[in-house]
């Protein structure tokens, strides 16, 4: 009774998202308020019946339900509490339920605080927000549905993947679809805009907090997932761009090149057109993503072939939504012209730059991703695209990026002047320059990846540092630093987000370059060298775990004699979904990672071992999170808030 | 990485497919000790061509990540073409007749695959040229004045 209470909300909830698609833009078109107000209402009501979708859905999964299929196949009696509640989304099923969830919610959200949005754009807003609910709300009701009863209940279920049985996988998806799904937020503000032909600058501040939002999910959930992979699979790769990883960089890229054209639509009521274009492609890549992942058609196109209904809808989907706000930006973006001028060398110029690099470093992942398709569709050719690929093509308009990045970042608008900028950049490239040749003399017979991302690294963060403390003005230095606390938000967001992707940049390659690795047979009770370590092998032991069975390994790690740590790498074996998995045992610390992984017990009596030092691995998650915060920080600042509680909109806003 | 669920591989995503690979191959692990060449020259090239090869039966793995016993023949392979004095490429080659390009992570840059290698640059330069076009035809703002021409605005003034 409660299922059925469950999939009736989700019918009602796409009634609702078809009224709240319709009448609104009716309303809007015709300047009639009455239909108009209906969007705010709708968009709540649909929050209220998916949750109540949702919350059945979870109830079932807790309750262990096995009259429902989709239970039956990611669940089980004996899986600990957590991931019962993950197994909710640890399906197509359940994260499509969550997709629209997470949908809901930013629709309800500008029902709520988009009090200060005109109305005819609220309405259309709230409109466009409905018309992808009654899309997604659909494909879920004719293909996916979660609440498929089955007549024959089993008397338990096949368990959820023991690969996605672990904490970081359980909030991965979640915080993956905040991002995706924020930025049809974006998508939906691009629409209203091109429907009125009407791009400002406060369309530019109204559209910016939600993208950003959406942006700081989604760093988290690709961070989230990348560590994930980084101490689940065993080998302590951290990217291994396949297509579904490829699927969620896309959109982050685009979503960073929407932010900063943003700016210049805010601030200079320039890049119009191109912004609301970008807008459009941040999330119908999101969409292409979700379409790659869903269908399967990348990884195999036989896959595709035996879910042809799911693969062909979401084309549908995606079809009618980029294409359809393709035509309507065809026929309207010559509406928006651009006011303010600017000259080559200005921060416009700057951000043009960034979003040109940007754009096509999101177009090299996206061919590189469908290529296989394209050539085994179109070409009769069968081939693969992996990392030396992405390595050698992707790889230099991010090193761009990150080149003009500091410079980029202190030219004044308008009209600026080069040699200022580069001459306060001074002690920041000779830092960054001497850094990168300590390295280089440090390290012996390796290649150059690890001084220059080093060097490149610091040059971003030390750069994002020099743009903070160039905003505190000339005085002296008691001054500018009591100042620098009284700094907008807006500015240490930009400084922390930028010094987080300096600290990325130096992470991965001092992980790709100056990672330690050692393969080896062990006997219990021998010692072998590490880097500068030492380990020792002391027992293997057979452990039962809650619903697996494990085979232990106990490590000692030695250095200069004394005990670092002890490990103890697991493989595990589950019985119920009859799978072995690795469980490295990881000791964590500042400077590097030591990383083990137990093997298989050889038939001369020793036990296969494979050892890693990984350096600076935590340095690589502490980036990912600078960049969220930062951009937490900067959506925190007086600005939006204002925007969000007030009418009025005040003049004379500080720089960003 | 994403979602999945275990009863229909290969659907979603590669991880699965990871997983898969181990149920067929039974808990190995990619690289085995006794592969290894004693030469360290020797085993790092073999190790570079293998991160390069993808494993033929699971998905979205190299033959140096992954589990399959086709993996473990293949790396051998590598490793016995090395010791018998064959070059990067000519080992390449060999695979690569026996199993297709498609076992290349590296595509190259031949015929058809050469839209997907100049694809990236091709869209930068026209967006470069793009920007420069429309630069060229905004107006620009006034430049502030000259040194001379601030001399002589001086002098006008003082008239």
């Amino acid at each position: 009774m409660i299922i059925e209470f469950g999939h009736f909300a989700v019918i009602l909830a796409l009634m609702v998202a078809v009224v709240q698609a319709t009448l609104p833009l009716w309303g809007a078109q015709r300047a009639d308020v009455r239909l108009m107000a209906i969007a705010g209402p709708a968009a709540l009501i649909q929050l209220g019946l998916v949750a109540v979708a949702f919350a059945v859905l979870t109830w079932a999964f807790v309750a262990s339900d096995f009259s429902l299929a989709v239970v039956v196949a990611n669940s089980h009696t004996d899986k600990p509490l957590l991931y019962k509640i993950s197994g909710v989304w640890g399906n197509h099923e359940g994260s499509l339920l969550l997709w629209v969830l997470i949908l809901a919610v930013y629709g309800a959200a500008v029902a709520l605080w988009g009090g200060n949005l005109p109305d005819r754009l609220r309405a259309r807003v709230l409109a466009v927000q409905g018309m992808i609910g009654v899309a997604f709300l659909a494909f879920m009701l004719l293909t996916s549905n979660p609440f498929w009863r089955l007549a024959m209940p089993p008397l338990n279920g096949e368990d959820l993947n023991p690969l996605l049985q672990d904490p970081g996988l359980a909030f991965h998806p979640p915080f993956l679809y905040l991002g995706y799904v924020g930025l049809s937020m974006a998508f939906s503000f691009a629409i209203a805009a091109l429907i009125e032909g009407r791009v400002d600058a406060a369309w530019g501040r109204w559209v910016r907090p939600w993208t950003l939002a959406a942006w700081i999910f989604l760093t988290i959930g690709i961070g989230l997932g990348s560590w994930w992979a980084y101490y689940e699979l065993g080998w302590g790769g951290f990217w291994f761009w396949d297509p579904v990883e490829n699927a969620s960089l896309t959109p982050w890229l685009l979503a960073i090149a929407l932010l900063h054209s943003a700016i210049v639509v805010e601030k200079r009521e320039s890049l119009k057109a191109w912004t609301i274009l970008l807008a459009i492609l941040a999330f119908g890549f999101s969409l292409i993503g979700t379409f790659i992942v869903r269908s399967g058609v990348i990884t195999s196109v036989h896959a595709f072939a035996n879910d042809p209904e799911r693969g062909v809808f979401i084309l549908m989907i995606l079809a009618v939504f980029t294409g359809g706000a393709l035509l309507l930006f065809a026929a309207r973006a010559g509406v928006m012209e651009a006011k303010g001028v600017f000259g080559v060398v200005s921060r416009e110029s700057a951000l043009i730059a960034n979003n040109i690099l940007l754009a096509v470093s999101a177009f090299v992942v996206f061919i590189g991703t469908i290529w296989p398709l394209v050539a085994e569709l179109l070409l009769d050719r069968s081939v693969s695209v992996g990392e030396p690929f992405f390595n050698a093509a992707f790889t230099p308009f991010v090193v761009g990026l990150a080149l003009i990045l500091p410079p980029g970042a202190m030219l004044a608008w308008k009209r600026g002047t080069l040699s200022r900028g580069l001459v306060s950049l001074l002690p920041a490239l000779g830092l960054s320059l001497a850094l990168a040749a300590l390295a280089y003399a440090m390290q012996t017979g390796r290649t150059a990846l690890g001084p220059i991302g080093l060097g490149l690294g610091a040059w971003v963060l030390f750069g994002a540092l020099t743009d903070l403390w160039s905003r505190t003005g000339r005085e002296g230095g008691a001054a500018r630093l009591a100042r620098l606390g009284r700094l907008p938000r807006a500015d240490w967001g930009k400084a922390v987000a930028h010094g987080g992707l300096g600290v990325t940049i130096f992470a991965v390659s001092a992980m790709l370059a100056w990672k330690i690795e050692d393969i080896r047979v062990v006997e219990i009770g021998e010692t072998f060298p590490l880097g500068a370590y030492e380990v020792r092998l002391d027992d293997v032991r057979e452990v039962e775990g809650p619903n697996y069975l494990s085979t232990m390994g106990e490590m000692t790690v030695f250095q200069n004699g004394g005990v670092v740590t002890t490990l103890t790498p697991e493989k595990r074996v589950y019985p119920v979904a009859a799978m072995p998995t690795t469980e490295a045992a990881i000791a964590y610390g500042f400077w590097r990672d030591l990383y083990i992984v137990l093997g298989d017990r050889q038939q001369s009596g020793g036990w296969a071992v494979r050892s890693y030092v990984e350096p600076f691995a935590n340095w690589l998650w502490a980036g990912c999170l600078l960049m969220a915060l930062g951009g937490a920080i900067s959506l925190s600042d007086r600005r939006f808030r204002v925007a969000v509680g007030a009418r009025k909109v005040p003049a004379g806003v500080p720089a960003e | 990485m994403t979602i999945a669920t275990q009863r229909r591989p290969g659907c979603w995503a590669n991880r699965p497919a990871y997983a898969l690979c181990l149920l067929l191959a039974g808990p190995v692990h990619a690289v085995q000790p006794d592969e290894i060449l004693p030469d360290p020259a020797l085993e790092a090239r073999a190790r570079a061509i293998s991160g390069d090869i993808r494993c033929p039966v699971c998905q979205g793995e190299s033959i140096d990540d992954s589990n399959a016993p086709i993996s473990r023949d293949l790396r051998l392979i590598i490793r016995e073409r090395l010791l018998a004095g064959d070059s990067d490429r000519e080992v390449i080659d060999y695979i690569v007749a026996r199993y297709g390009e498609f076992v290349l992570y590296n595509p190259r840059a031949e015929g058809s695959n050469l839209i997907l290698w100049l694809a990236g640059p091709a869209l930068f330069l026209a967006a470069v040229a793009v920007a420069v076009a429309a630069q060229r035809g905004r107006k620009v703002p006034e430049a502030p004045l000259s040194e001379a021409e601030e001399a002589r605005l001086r002098d006008i003034l003082k008239e």
